[in-house]
């Protein structure tokens, strides 16, 4: 399997090419380029996973005929290496969730490619764009094959630059700058908490190595800790904490989550690309790639994943309601959806059937990447014919875009849970874990469910439906190039949940043999139903109701709208407390301390090269002189 | 007598090879012939053969009764000191054209080059203190020629004149000192006076005789003569600069590199067992090193006085690698050697490269580089941020392996006050930086030149062979501290340490 190195290499040396020769390249040649390479590492990545699931790489018999996935190191090359144990290395590990997330990647990044040679033509920096969008998706396969946790934190510092490039691509709008400030700031920060849980993890168990510390049970990290704690909660928890902290950041967990909205002011296809498919599940990815260690470990801090993601998931999904921006509403909805995978994998356990969380986590980020990004690129086709991200700049749109229109109901049924479309079968499994785990967490998600399905119908009828509003020109659908791959994530988003999935990714590794929960899923669909049914109640026609229920919702509606001041708790934290209570008294303390020390130094120095200068004379005799003074002086050192 | 002897000298024996075909042709090809304009390449391609096959074909053994002792490691540090010379061979093509009179005797140059190369092999290769100090003879006074080869220029050959001078005295004193150690040991092989000094080491510093305590510091101060280090250093800056530039990178790089080397095997093969008695030396030579380097080089305001500094302070660093004793430091020590002389060759050969156009070594030759020459100051500033050690180009790498191996053994002392000294450095080195993309260029200065009908600053075009050789350093400075097998390889090689 050593070709898999190809799918990483590739993407990386079209982001030089395209980097390097940027002003040269003509836009078109520059879009085709970086899309055939992709198309390239797409073809490669479906070959490694049908070798790895089907062709019998990765499969081997685990006491009669069921199957158990090995881990491959594919390739592995020691990078750093500071003790026999100790070392950084670079590698590819191929295990089930690895190549599920290559084969993610990769077609979701060739899609947003192939849309974006439409969406972007005729922008200023169309071959930066490009050479960017490349570098994210060099970095995020390079994430999920990572062999050791330290190469995976490379990467992700990697992913989360590319996102910063992408985000204020149009760098020229102020708005767009500070959200790839935010969003760079507020990962950074969280990333803060995941290297020290890396350096705590590494200091006591002295590898970075996944396989080393998911091994026989996490028990390495166990017995490494054992014993050991901080403030009354054992190290081991605070490491993985921690560590979770960076996931958190990442996939934009409650309170960390405030960057993603305004991400979107990036363009649309990236948001498709990073901001709902790929790098916001890193976090996901994450917890899932170390869950061994959190199950078996610290316990504690999986039922802490569990409560944070429930709570993310109700908190997103009551402020996506409220919202108007069409790109915003599915911010919100791809935190909510992001927790619903945090929580499966909070109230998963690890073997046989116990571990239907841990696969009902991967399912949804599987099916979940295919129909968001739908969604987003669908919205982008909107906002590229009627120029606004605003709901009350669109409607009845379906007539002049039946493609959009359709991809985009598709996608909703897919997201709300409407059986036979993707998002039933794996949102169905997570319920099925919570209930069997926890029935206020199920309760919780019931709830979630039912919302999803009201906001999204939400904003699908007040896009498709209701009174046409003036336009300046007649929206029309948008140009073939970004149709097709419409037309493509609406069939994955119809047919990926009819894959086995618990036959190839398990907590243990082991066959999951699966079934619908039926109650379980009577429940949810009629959660659904409803959902959308209100949402056509409200929305089909323009009618008063919705403001009106605003209104008899008072200060909690205008508190959903604001995002439940979260930004501004944010703001006040950071400006007045930090920055006015400890920051301005320190640079004051720095100016006028260590500066003065800082200069006093180093006119010492000066002037000590200043007083040296003798000894340089450039007589010859002088300098024998001092040589055999030098001698004598170390010898008499010796006798003295 | 065994000619299999000679195949294990088959390093030697290459370089010979070179060497006399270069000399061949330099007598009888008639003097105004073509043969004469295509000595460049051909010295180049057949160095390089010799160095690729050296590479390829590594020897190991002993001949000679233990006088010549050879190894994987040993003939990898010969060919560090080839890329040295190949790298000088081709940055040098404008110089020596750069008049009649140098045209004619550009052959010499070669082969004077290739003879003190040979004297760096064998003082790689030596297991007898005799042996190493005709290989430091050898060496050096072909060194003394090449640093006056520009002879009707004043200060090349003070140059000359002045490292001949001290290169005979620290020699003297060199030799006094080895027999004062054949006094105590009554040998001059490596292995010998190990064992002989063996036996009053585990006694305690005080029971070590004098005479050895005294050879083994006028030893040490002859081979302190070449690394320059502190206060064995002072001929370093007015040779440097007065010498031809390819000549100055030579001494920076390869003459040092050689004298570390040799220093490596002499220390641990021959000197092992008085550990105790040369740690605290080494230990104060390093610390006296770095600093009085960093500050001289504060004030510079002439390129090549300033490298000559900033070179002292670097051998500063390469010590204290030798100084942990560990096979990680002595890694440590051929990797940083590797680095600087890629970083080292960079920054020269754009000096070189200026001086041939502008005829200025002085820093306000570079204000404004940046805007006329971007890829010139590119190289420069790739160069000095190696040897500043910022990541993640090479510098860093090295400079980290050093600190990590003497920290290894606990010398936080010395590492901290080296951690300090790098501040220093940074300083220093930025301004170069500074100069080129800060300063504005010397407007008036260009348009003189320009009048003057000369190629000016504005854009400068270096010959062929010096950008290939500016290529080839400016890639590895980057792409050396990367590939991490590179450090693994020569971690690998065996170490002769007892």
């Amino acid at each position: 399997m050593q070709y898999t190195l190809t799918i990483l290499v590739l993407p990386l040396l079209t982001f030089l090419f395209l980097g390097f020769f940027s002003k040269v390249l003509p836009h078109k040649l520059s879009g085709i380029i970086g899309t055939a390479s992709l198309a390239v590492v797409a073809v490669l990545s479906y070959i490694a996973a049908v070798q790895y699931f089907f062709g019998g790489v990765g499969a081997s018999m685990a006491g009669g005929d069921v199957n158990e996935y090995q881990a491959i190191i594919a390739i592995n090359f020691e990078w750093l290496k500071f003790t026999p144990q100790l070392h950084i290395d670079l590698g590819i590990l191929l295990d089930p969730i690895s190549v599920m997330m290559l084969v993610v990647i990769s077609t979701v990044s060739l899609m947003v490619h192939i849309y974006s040679m439409g969406y972007m033509r005729g922008e200023k920096g169309f071959q930066r764009y490009f050479a960017i969008l490349s570098l994210f998706t060099f970095s995020m396969l390079g994430l999920v094959v990572a062999t050791n946790i330290f190469q995976m934190y490379i990467f992700w510092e990697l992913v989360g630059v590319s996102s910063y490039l992408l985000i204020g691509f149009y760098y020229t709008k102020p708005s767009a700058v500070a959200a790839s400030k935010k969003a760079f700031i507020v990962t950074r920060f969280a990333d803060l908490g995941f290297l020290t849980g890396i350096l705590i993890l590494s200091y006591f168990t002295k590898t970075f190595d996944f396989a080393a510390l998911t091994a026989n049970n996490g028990a390495l990290v166990i017995n490494s800790m054992a014993g050991m704690s901080f403030m009354g909660i054992s190290i081991a928890s605070w490491a993985m904490a921690l560590i979770f902290t960076g996931g958190a950041g990442k996939s934009a967990m409650f309170p960390l989550h405030i960057w993603l909205p305004d991400a979107m002011e990036g363009p649309t296809p990236v948001s498709a690309l990073i901001h709902a498919a790929t790098m916001v599940v890193a976090g996901v990815y994450l917890v899932a790639r170390l869950f061994p260690v959190y199950f078996f470990a610290t316990p504690d801090v999986l039922t802490l994943i569990a409560y944070v993601g429930v709570f993310t998931a109700l908190f997103a999904a009551v402020i996506a309601v409220t919202q108007t921006d069409i790109k915003r509403v599915l911010a919100f909805s791809t935190i909510s959806q992001i927790a619903y995978m945090m929580v499966a994998l909070g109230v998963s356990g690890y073997e046989g059937h116990n571990g239907l969380g841990y696969m009902a986590s991967m399912f949804h980020l599987f099916t979940h990447a295919f129909f968001k990004a739908l969604l987003f690129l669908g919205a982008g086709s909107v906002i590229h014919a009627v120029h606004s991200n605003e709901m009350k700049n669109m409607g009845n749109l379906r007539k002049y875009m039946p493609i959009t229109h359709i991809t985009f109901l598709i996608a909703c049924l897919a997201i709300a849970g409407i059986p036979p479309f993707s998002g039933f079968f794996s949102k169905d499994e997570i319920l099925a874990a919570a209930f069997a785990h926890d029935k206020v967490i199920f309760i919780t998600l019931w709830i979630v469910a039912g919302l999803t399905a009201f906001y999204m119908f939400r904003l699908y009828y007040r896009i498709f439906w209701g009174e046409e509003t003036v336009h300046e020109h007649v929206p029309h659908e948008s140009p073939k190039i970004m149709t097709y791959p419409l037309l493509f994530l609406a069939l994955l988003s119809v047919i990926t949940g009819l894959i086995p999935f618990g036959k190839l990714v398990s907590a243990d590794r082991l066959e999951l043999h699966t079934h619908i929960e039926w109650g379980v899923a009577a429940a949810s669909v009629l959660a659904a139903l409803l959902g959308i049914f209100i949402a056509r109640h409200l929305y089909r026609k323009r009618s008063g109701k919705p403001e009106r229920i605003a209104a008899s919702l008072g200060s909690f509606y205008r508190a959903a709208v604001r995002k439940f001041y979260l930004d501004e708790v944010w703001y006040f934290v950071t400006r007045k407390v930090i920055f006015r209570h400890a920051s301005t008294p320190i640079a004051k303390f720095d100016k006028k301390y260590i500066d003065g020390t800082m200069n006093a130094i180093g006119n010492t120095t000066v002037a000590a090269s200043e007083a040296v200068k003798g000894l340089q004379s450039g007589r010859v005799q002088w300098y024998a002189w001092v040589f055999i003074v030098g001698v004598f002086v170390i010898l008499l050192c010796w006798v003295l | 007598m065994n000619l299999g002897s000679f195949l294990i000298m088959r390093q030697e024996v290459g370089l010979l090879l070179v060497f006399l075909i270069m000399l061949v042709l330099d007598i009888f090809a008639p003097e105004k012939s073509k043969i004469r304009n295509t000595f460049q390449p051909l010295v180049c391609i057949l160095f390089f053969i010799h160095t690729s096959l050296g590479f390829l074909f590594p020897s190991q053994g002993e001949a000679f009764g233990g006088m010549y002792v050879t190894s994987t490691l040993t003939t990898w540090m010969k060919h560090i000191l080839d890329l040295g010379v190949l790298f000088m061979f081709l940055q040098s093509g404008s110089w020596l054209n750069s008049n009649e009179a140098m045209a004619r005797r550009k052959g010499e140059f070669y082969v004077i080059s290739l003879a003190t190369l040979l004297g760096m092999y064998i003082m790689v290769s030596a297991g007898n203190l005799m042996l190493l100090y005709i290989g430091i003879e050898t060496a050096s006074l072909p060194v003394a020629v090449l640093a006056a080869y520009n002879k009707y220029q004043h200060k090349s050959a003070e140059a000359g004149a002045k490292y001949v001078m001290l290169s005979a005295f620290s020699s003297g004193i060199m030799l006094f000192g080895l027999s004062f150690l054949y006094a105590a040991a009554g040998t001059l092989y490596y292995g010998d006076i190990n064992l002989s000094a063996a036996g009053s080491t585990t006694v305690g510093v005080g029971s070590v005789d004098l005479f050895t305590i005294a050879g083994l510091v006028m030893f040490l101060s002859g081979l302190g003569f070449k690394i320059s280090l502190v206060p064995f250093h002072l001929w370093t800056a007015d040779v440097y600069e007065g010498a031809p530039t390819s000549i100055t990178a030579f001494l920076s790089v390869a003459s040092k590199a050689a004298a570390c080397f040799a220093l490596i095997f002499a220390l641990y093969n021959a000197f092992g067992s008085l550990f105790i008695v040369w740690k605290p030396l080494l230990w104060a030579l390093i610390v006296i090193t770095i600093t009085l380097g960093n500050i001289f080089a504060l004030r510079q305001k002439e390129i090549k006085r300033f490298f000559a500094f900033s070179s002292i302070s670097q051998a500063g660093y390469i010590m204290l690698g030798i100084l942990s004793g560990t096979q990680q430091g002595m890694t440590a020590v051929v990797y940083y050697m590797l680095v600087y002389l890629f970083a080292n060759m960079a920054a020269f050969g754009v000096i070189s490269v200026i001086e041939n156009k502008t005829g200025r070594t002085d820093f306000g030759a570079y204000n404004g580089l940046g805007k006329t020459n971007p890829v010139l100051a590119l190289v420069m500033m790739f160069a000095v941020f190696s040897l500043a050690g910022i990541p993640p180009f090479g510098g860093f790498f090295s400079k980290f392996f050093i600190f990590a191996a003497a920290a290894q053994q606990s010398e936080y002392l010395l590492v901290f006050i080296a951690l300090l000294n790098t501040v220093v450095s940074l300083y220093y080195y930025l301004l170069i930086v500074r100069a080129m993309y800060i300063r504005p260029a010397e407007t008036a200065e260009i348009t003189k030149i320009a009048d003057a009908g000369t190629a000016g600053m504005v854009r400068i075009k270096a010959d062929s062979y010096t950008n290939i050789s500016l290529f080839v350093c400016t890639g590895a400075v980057i792409l050396v501290g990367i590939a991490s097998f590179i450090f693994r390889n020569i971690d690998g090689l065996t170490f002769g340490i007892r």
